[in-house]
């Protein structure tokens, strides 16, 4: 049986020199920034913020919400979150579309007046092994307690969206190795966007209990 | 262990679960790379001070890491300053000679110097020309501390030719990310959680400085630590504690400095006075530039922290206040709102009413204010503190020369 190696990550920031101060210019750049981008606005918060959640889950909404002040469109976009089968064109897809009918519907264009601009960035993600490893389901739930936040990011996240493997590292091996099927599945159904990264592991090693017995 | 671990030891219990590790694991990934810091001071400024703290802590890390400093004439200082009130948008008036000077002191500087490094970081825009004598192969970065989002635009143009040639450039704010080839990085600035400015002071020496500047304790105390100056809108923070203490009685102090070699400080602490003189409530503190401590122990005594900034570049008063786990009520401006999360680590606002309102409100719901203080002080334990600072870094660092 293959351990479970626990890798973290650290993110490089880079500025894509790229602002919006409305929502048509916004719009004009969700179309036309890198895939990348898309992705870190979908998911910055997380690492930045691994204990606090957020009023919406995403830079987007948060975005509209707060510094435009516009909490209707602020909550539209708090709708989409890039679970289950989605890729990341779809979510920028469905980004346009939500902003294009808001846009349409109000016929004005909202923007900042007192607030920030949003500015377009993305990252690289460099990973960083923990030198934590588990070969059983309580070595696994133990170590979740300690591991830094960084390796949840990037055993659930990043293991699904930019490596593109469609579920999180976590659900393979607990599945392939453990051969623990329905706490794989029910991992994977954790609606993750929900929680942050410190709520996400508590989630977590109550899963692993509950599995356990105890 | 040797002395130089020891460094970075003492962080353990400070950092973040994990980070002192990581930043050994990373350093792993740098060993035998070498490391060179250039700025234009040794002593005095925000950057001289945080390389004092940083370099000793990349060394702890066996990283072979060190600083050299340019050496200016004072023409050459002068078209310096000039770059930099440019950069922050003031207009300049900068002649040919003063360009051909700096030139000159670049060149000069960068032939005198030892620039061999596998990696140079290359602060501000002093030595930004030495790009032009970087070795080979080499991976240079230049960072800039400074508030670029409005620059002047001849003097941007002039900078810009060397920045273009860097490998990156890392800003600290996304706000003052530039049109460049180069790619640009986001950086924070942090906050060293063992300084004198920082560390952990006991119940009797917090009130040791109260005593010594005649503030009783009887009362809740609101403060601002910031110099006098108008965008720091001391003025404005005067108007909000008024307000609010028609509800909750209060005390308000006022700690600054660079009243000494400013004009226009000396004009709005003489203005702060004339607002302040019949209340006996207020107090006003000029401090010397090294009041680390007396700053420290008014922090720790507060039962509210503004920062009502109407124009701010990152503002680490912010995250020195909610190192001590207060609650900060800062203005909606710069990088004060990626500090403060509105309602969870503090408050923002945009007026002097809303600040009167947030003081009112955390006055008298203290279990609130309680909590979000212990928010803001793990929100900074993980994003804005010195370790933090070190990962970016390195991780740069890795990405730049691809270990």
């Amino acid at each position: 049986m293959k351990s479970f190696l626990f890798t973290g990550c650290i993110e490089i920031k880079e500025l894509l020199g790229k602002k919006a101060d409305n929502e048509a210019k916004l719009m004009e750049l969700i179309e036309e920034v890198p895939v990348d981008s898309i992705y870190y606005h979908m998911h910055s918060y997380f690492l930045h913020h691994s204990y606090i959640v957020e009023p919406f889950p995403h830079d987007f909404a948060n975005w509209v919400a707060i510094q435009v002040r516009d909490k209707v469109l602020g909550e539209k976009l708090s709708a989409i979150t890039p679970w289950r089968n989605k890729n990341l064109e779809d979510i920028r897809n469905e980004l346009i579309e939500i902003i294009d009918q808001h846009l349409s519907d109000i016929r004005i264009v909202p923007g900042v007046i007192y607030g920030h601009p949003f500015y377009f960035m993305k990252s690289r993600i460099i990973e960083v092994p923990t030198g934590l490893s588990a070969s059983s389901l309580g070595e696994f739930r133990d170590i979740l307690k300690v591991v830094e936040a960084s390796a949840i990011y990037n055993h659930i996240f990043e293991a699904r969206f930019r490596v593109k493997k469609g579920k999180s590292d976590f659900a393979f091996w607990l599945d392939d190795e453990i051969k623990a099927h329905d706490l794989a599945e029910k991992i994977d159904m954790i609606d993750a966007y929900m929680y942050s990264l410190e709520g996400l592991r508590a989630k977590l090693i109550s899963l692993c209990n509950k599995a356990l017995g105890e | 262990m040797s002395g130089q671990e020891r460094t970075l030891e003492l962080y353990r219990g400070v950092a973040p679960a994990g980070t002192v590790d990581l930043l050994y694991r990373l350093a792993d990934r740098l060993k035998g790379k070498s490391l060179l810091h250039v700025n234009s001071t040794r002593w005095g400024g925000g950057v001289a001070e945080m390389l004092h703290r940083l370099v000793p802590l990349f060394v702890s890390l066996g990283i072979n890491t060190r600083w050299e400093v340019l050496e200016g004439t004072p023409l050459f200082y002068k078209v310096t300053k000039s770059f930099h009130n440019a950069l922050q948008g003031d207009a300049q008036n900068i002649t040919d000679e003063m360009y051909k000077e700096y030139v000159r002191v670049n060149k000069q500087n960068a032939q005198k110097l030892d620039l061999n490094a596998d990696v140079a970081i290359i602060h501000d825009p002093q030595p930004a020309a030495f790009i032009s004598q970087k070795p080979r192969n080499a991976k240079w970065l230049w960072r800039c501390h400074i508030d670029a989002s409005r620059p002047q635009r001849k003097v941007w143009q002039f900078l810009s030719k060397y920045v273009e040639k860097y490998n990156g450039a890392i800003f600290s704010l996304p706000g003052f990310a530039q049109k460049l080839k180069a790619p640009q990085y986001l950086m924070y600035p942090s906050i060293d959680p063992l300084s004198d400015k920082n560390k952990d002071l006991g119940p009797e020496e917090v009130q040791a400085v109260l005593r010594r500047f005649e503030i009783p304790t009887d009362k809740p105390i609101i403060l601002q630590v910031s110099r006098f100056d108008r965008f720091k809108d001391p003025i404005g923070v005067i108007k909000a504690y008024q307000m609010a203490k028609k509800y909750n009685d209060c005390y308000l102090v006022l700690a600054g400095g660079g009243a000494a070699d400013d004009p226009e400080g000396a004009q709005v602490l003489q203005e702060v006075r004339d607002a302040a003189a019949k209340d006996k409530d207020m107090f006003i503190l000029d401090l010397p530039a090294d009041s680390n401590i007396e700053i420290n122990a008014l922090q720790r005594a507060a039962a509210v922290i503004l920062q009502k900034s109407l124009k701010e570049g990152f503002g680490l008063t912010v995250s020195e206040a909610m190192w001590k786990g207060k609650p900060v009520i800062g203005g909606f401006v710069g990088g004060i709102t990626a500090q403060i999360m509105y309602g969870a680590t503090g408050y923002t606002v945009n007026s002097v009413e809303g600040c009167a309102y947030q003081i009112r409100y955390l006055l008298n719901n203290p279990d609130s204010a309680n909590r979000m203080g212990a928010a803001a002080k793990e929100f900074t334990r993980r994003n804005f503190l010195i370790t933090r600072h070190l990962v970016d870094y390195l991780s740069l660092m890795i990405a730049n020369i691809g270990v």
